[in-house]
């Protein structure tokens, strides 16, 4: 009963996600391997420092500088032969490639697994997480996505054999063109501890500019509702919800934000959560530890320029 | 070039789900049901390709008991141009394996070159029936699509796709499958005298059991549990001083 990972890279290190992943997968069996598809051998490095890894299988290839998902699920489901799980962190790279492997291989997955119960029995939410449900899979090989919020980050301390898959490159029917990446030297949205959030309140792009200097002054990240998304206030990968991220940060603070359940659905899990908002009967401020019922703008400029 | 579009029946995305204590399973009697908004997003998005020339036929399917033809007059009243109507007797659980199943089966019949659906249904939010269709079917794959670009001669299309680190711009060779997301298209809503119309569009029905296809469940719910949002103290603060007061107190600054 061994589990492979399939890692997601980040540049040269391994996400937040795999390393959600590997504890997930150590609930699960004893025996855990890493699967690692890049154009770039020496990647093989920071997998193999993960603790509880047995060993890395690298599949390397100048064509897998940008996965195509077509090939990558191809390579998985060949490389699953003796393996009983394949697991990975609940995110647009998993959740790409994981259905497709499942596909191929005849088998139902499991998403957004949130609690390891049995071998075969996992919990997941349905509903935007307004229902959570105990699955049991009668599958023989199991394929699942785990919430990087649900599980501990395994860190590092291991020294994992490194293997080289020598695999066929299957011919790809497409193609990678351009990757708009936003830059940001601010925390990592999903494992921030820190985040302040903003939504449709906030009223224009250049107000959002209020959201970034508080969120630097807290050293948080910053995340946005669907609303000031769609508004065109920042760009959809800092969305938090159903659809978006979901987070669990120590600190969220939520300014403008009415509260959609779909929006809730990705933070409710946070620590400690503070709504500014001219609402009292928003749902966001019900969810409230703290709430400072004001205008936004007069709170989020007395904010900035408080003295810590 | 025919443009398939899968929808889904769901609990009304703004209406809370409930749980039935006893049958420890989601209660849908008498809840208000709509057509999934991703899926409505998928066939807005599938009529504006018709309306430029480029598709020949839009057909929606769903799969279902009788309350499903709903769903597709819905999407016939929007504009697609005919319906199929995948019945089953009873309510299964079908899963996206099962429906992947199905719909490669009427995909292959109807020789359709792309297939437009949303990237999940927000009922069970698995986020992977477009997948597995691709896998199964092999058609070329783009998921997550804010952005639909059809090539001048049809044979490729150009997507964008929403990704965790940004935008993601693909080039997928026909036949393909997209998996759309919310930011794609605003969905029409259907005119009164579209809706007549819609009575009178075909709608052919395929008996699920007529398929042979095994729908037997993969995965079992054993129980559920509502895990809404709790209410929390929602303490009253008044001042960026006292802000800073209670976060450090709280010990998360």
């Amino acid at each position: 009963m061994s589990a492979l990972i399939l890692i997601e890279l980040n540049g040269s290190e391994v996400s937040a996600n795999s390393r959600a992943a590997i504890t997930a997968a150590s609930q699960l069996s004893d025996t855990i391997d890493a699967l690692v598809l890049t154009n770039d051998a020496s990647n093989a490095s920071s997998v193999s420092a993960l603790a509880g890894i047995g060993t890395v299988k690298m599949i390397v290839d100048d064509s897998l500088e940008h996965i195509n998902v077509e090939v990558a699920s191809r390579l998985i489901a060949d490389a699953m032969s003796g393996y009983s799980f394949l697991v990975s962190g609940s995110s647009t790279f998993s959740k790409n490639i994981l259905p497709r492997v499942g596909a191929l291989l005849d088998v139902q997955p499991i998403s957004d697994v949130c609690e390891v119960k049995s071998n075969k029995t996992f919990v997941r939410p349905l509903y935007a997480g307004n229902v959570m449900a105990t699955v049991e899979t009668s599958d023989e090989t199991i394929v699942m996505t785990v919430r990087a919020t649900a599980f501990e980050h395994s860190g590092d301390g291991g020294s994992a054999s490194v293997e080289t898959i020598s695999a066929t490159i299957p011919e790809s029917n497409s193609e990678f063109i351009s990757l708009q990446e936003s830059e940001s030297e601010r925390p990592e949205l999903t494992t921030a501890e820190r985040i302040v959030s903003g939504g449709r309140g906030l009223g224009s792009k250049e107000n959002f500019a209020l959201i970034e200097q508080l969120a630097d002054k807290l050293d948080a990240a910053i995340g946005a509702s669907r609303a000031a998304v769609d508004a065109g206030f920042i760009s959809n990968d800092y969305q938090v919800g159903q659809t978006g991220k979901v987070v669990a940060p120590k600190l969220y603070l939520a300014v403008g934000i009415s509260g959609a359940i779909q929006h809730l659905a990705g933070m409710k899990d946070s620590q400690v959560i503070v709504v500014i908002n001219n609402d009292p009967d928003a749902p966001m401020s019900r969810m409230a530890d703290l709430v400072w019922q004001v205008d936004l703008f007069d709170a989020l400029n007395e904010l900035n320029a408080y003295q810590v | 070039m025919k443009i398939i579009i899968p929808v889904k029946r769901v609990l009304d995305p703004y209406t809370q789900a409930r749980v039935n204590k006893q049958t420890q399973q989601v209660d849908l009697t008498n809840a208000k049901m709509a057509m999934n908004p991703f899926c409505e997003i998928a066939v807005e998005e599938a009529l504006t390709i018709k309306e430029s020339g480029s598709a020949s036929e839009t057909i929606a399917v769903s799969i279902g008991t009788d309350k499903t033809v709903d769903t597709l007059r819905t999407a016939l009243a929007m504009g697609v141009d005919r319906a199929i109507f995948v019945k089953t007797d009873t309510e299964l659980d079908l899963q996206p394996l099962h429906v992947a199943k199905i719909l490669a089966n009427i995909i292959k019949r109807e020789e359709a070159e792309l297939v437009i659906m949303g990237k999940q249904a927000v009922d069970n939010d698995n986020n992977q029936t477009g997948q597995m269709l691709s896998g199964l079917i092999d058609y070329s794959l783009g998921t997550f699509i804010s952005k639909f670009e059809l090539s001048s001669d049809s044979n490729s299309v150009e997507v964008c796709r929403e990704i965790d680190s940004g935008i993601e711009t693909r080039k997928l060779s026909m036949p393909a499958i997209v998996t759309v997301d919310l930011r794609l298209n605003e969905p029409r809503y259907a005119s009164l005298p579209n809706i007549m119309k819609a009575r009178s569009k075909p709608m052919e029905t395929i008996e699920l059991s007529s398929l042979d296809i095994d729908t037997s469940p993969r995965i079992k719910v054993v129980s559920v549990e509502e895990s809404g949002t709790k209410d929390r103290a929602s303490k009253q603060i008044n001042s960026a001083e006292e802000l800073f007061t209670e976060l450090n107190q709280m010990g998360v600054l």
